[in-house]
């Protein structure tokens, strides 16, 4: 018995002591060195910060060159996708052209009256918008992120909200001197204040890990209220990061699971170029 | 003259092919996430540390897994140091699995790899979810570390190849 946890003792010790075969180092020395990154990386140390986005700026840069013969292959998966269902596609577009013709006549009217309302109660609504290109688009299963080419020097800064077109895509999660990271609304840390339209039940929109999100933070028969109607869940603007009214996606009901999920408007694989935008929304009171 | 040359040129290239391999997909992410399956992905990485670290760590040091774990790191948004812990952890475990094992015998290898990614996953899924707060899907790993283990074979047949031709060039 005694041999047989002697031998094993010294397997153990060898294989983590023993630098063979030309090692440089030994695997006790840089599990250590991994443990001591990771506490240094939880506390916001200043130098480690400043490490962390110069290697940052290298790994995304590289991370976007290596990434181009993949990109290419999803691009051609996508591109033949969508080859394949021109037709049925081409017949769903021609009905919502002409639904939205005629949603169009009355919008010119509510923008106008908006605008008028709002310079009632001297509420101002400002907002900058900076394109940027996405560098890496790691959907990953683990974190839906996006990397994008604007940064710091560019006056990103952490919560900023990303628009695709004119839908909500994500907020920046973290920012480099020349880069920056954003979170897309389809990751499971992702939490969006939001409204149900048109019957104004305010709850929060949270990501799936998959290409959903699902509705939280309701109450309970919030289920019988929206059955047989059509729900478009917009930003409801609550907690200042993002101005209220921005589409986030519609509600539709799961047939697998029978429960309602949020179907993003927004194609998050196939971001090429978002705007990153900041808000701001000061009242004359 | 340009004969000898050329031979030398092709062996280094094979030796630092494992190398290549593995900077490749942590910079990367090669997982096929793009064909959008449900539920659908696998660590290549945890196989290729697992498989060239078994073989022989001479084609993988320990320092190159170290940064490669870094780079993951910083790619797919993880804490700093996570993956590299994780991977170093996949290298203990094969260097445990060299010292106590006189021939290679590929079920227990297969078997060895199987506890390995569920030990790491677990360990990373712990530390992200309780002690980053990080909130991750438990399904998707338990599913990556299924489909992991069931292509280990595939890859293993494949890496068998480059292995051989590494061995022939070291040879010439």
């Amino acid at each position: 018995m005694a041999v047989i946890r002697d031998d094993f003792v010294i397997a153990i010790r060898s294989a983590f002591l023993k630098k063979s075969y030309q090692q440089k180092f030994s695997l006790l020395t840089l599990l250590f060195l991994s443990v001591v990154i990771i506490i240094l990386g939880s506390i916001n140390f200043k130098p480690v910060q400043y490490v962390k986005i110069g290697i940052n700026e290298i790994v995304y840069r590289s991370s976007f060159i290596i990434s181009i013969p993949e990109n290419y292959f999803k691009n051609l998966s996508i591109k033949l996708d969508e080859h394949l269902s021109l037709y049925d596609q081409f017949k769903k577009n021609e009905t919502e052209l002409k639904n939205l013709k005629e949603k169009k006549l009355n919008n010119n009217f509510l923008i106008l009256e908006n605008k008028k309302l709002r310079e009632l109660i001297n509420e101002t609504l400002q907002s900058e918008d900076l394109y940027a290109k996405v560098l890496v688009d790691k959907n990953s299963p683990y974190l839906k992120s996006i990397i994008l080419n604007k940064g710091s020097k560019d006056n990103v800064k952490i919560g900023m909200a990303i628009v695709d077109n004119s839908y909500l895509v994500g907020k920046v999660i973290e920012v480099n001197y020349t880069n920056s990271r954003a979170l897309l609304l389809s990751d499971l840390n992702s939490k969006i204040p939001v409204l149900l339209e048109p019957l104004d039940i305010h709850a929060v929109v949270s990501g799936t890990g998959s290409n959903y999100g699902v509705i939280e933070y309701t109450k309970d028969d919030y289920d019988q209220k929206i059955k047989g109607k059509e729900i478009i869940v917009y930003t409801s603007g609550y907690g200042g990061l993002f101005k209220p009214g921005l589409p986030v996606g519609k509600l539709i009901n799961d047939n697998k699971t029978n429960k309602n999920i949020v179907s993003f408007y927004s194609d998050f694989r196939q971001l090429d170029y978002v705007k990153i935008v900041s808000y701001d929304i000061g009242s004359g009171n | 003259m340009s004969s000898l040359n050329k031979n030398d040129l092709i062996k280094s290239l094979l030796f630092y092919l494992p190398i290549f391999f593995l900077f490749a997909s942590v910079l990367n992410e090669i997982d096929l996430n793009y064909l959008e399956i449900e539920f659908f992905s696998f660590n290549f990485v945890h196989i290729l540390i697992f498989y060239w670290t078994l073989k022989n760590p001479r084609y993988l040091s320990y320092g190159s897994i170290f940064l490669a774990g870094i780079v993951n790191d910083v790619v797919v948004g993880l804490p700093m140091g996570v993956s590299s812990f994780c991977y170093l952890l996949i290298c203990a475990v094969t260097a445990y699995l060299r010292n106590i094992t006189i021939t290679p015998n590929f079920i227990n290898d297969w078997i060895s790899l199987l506890f390995t990614i569920l030990l790491i996953n677990s360990i990373q899924v712990i530390g992200l979810d309780f002690i980053f707060s990080i909130e991750v899907n438990y399904m998707q790993y338990l599913v990556n570390s299924g489909f992991t283990f069931i292509f280990y074979p595939i890859f293993l047949f494949l890496f068998n190849i480059i292995e051989k031709k590494i061995k022939i060039q070291k040879n010439d």
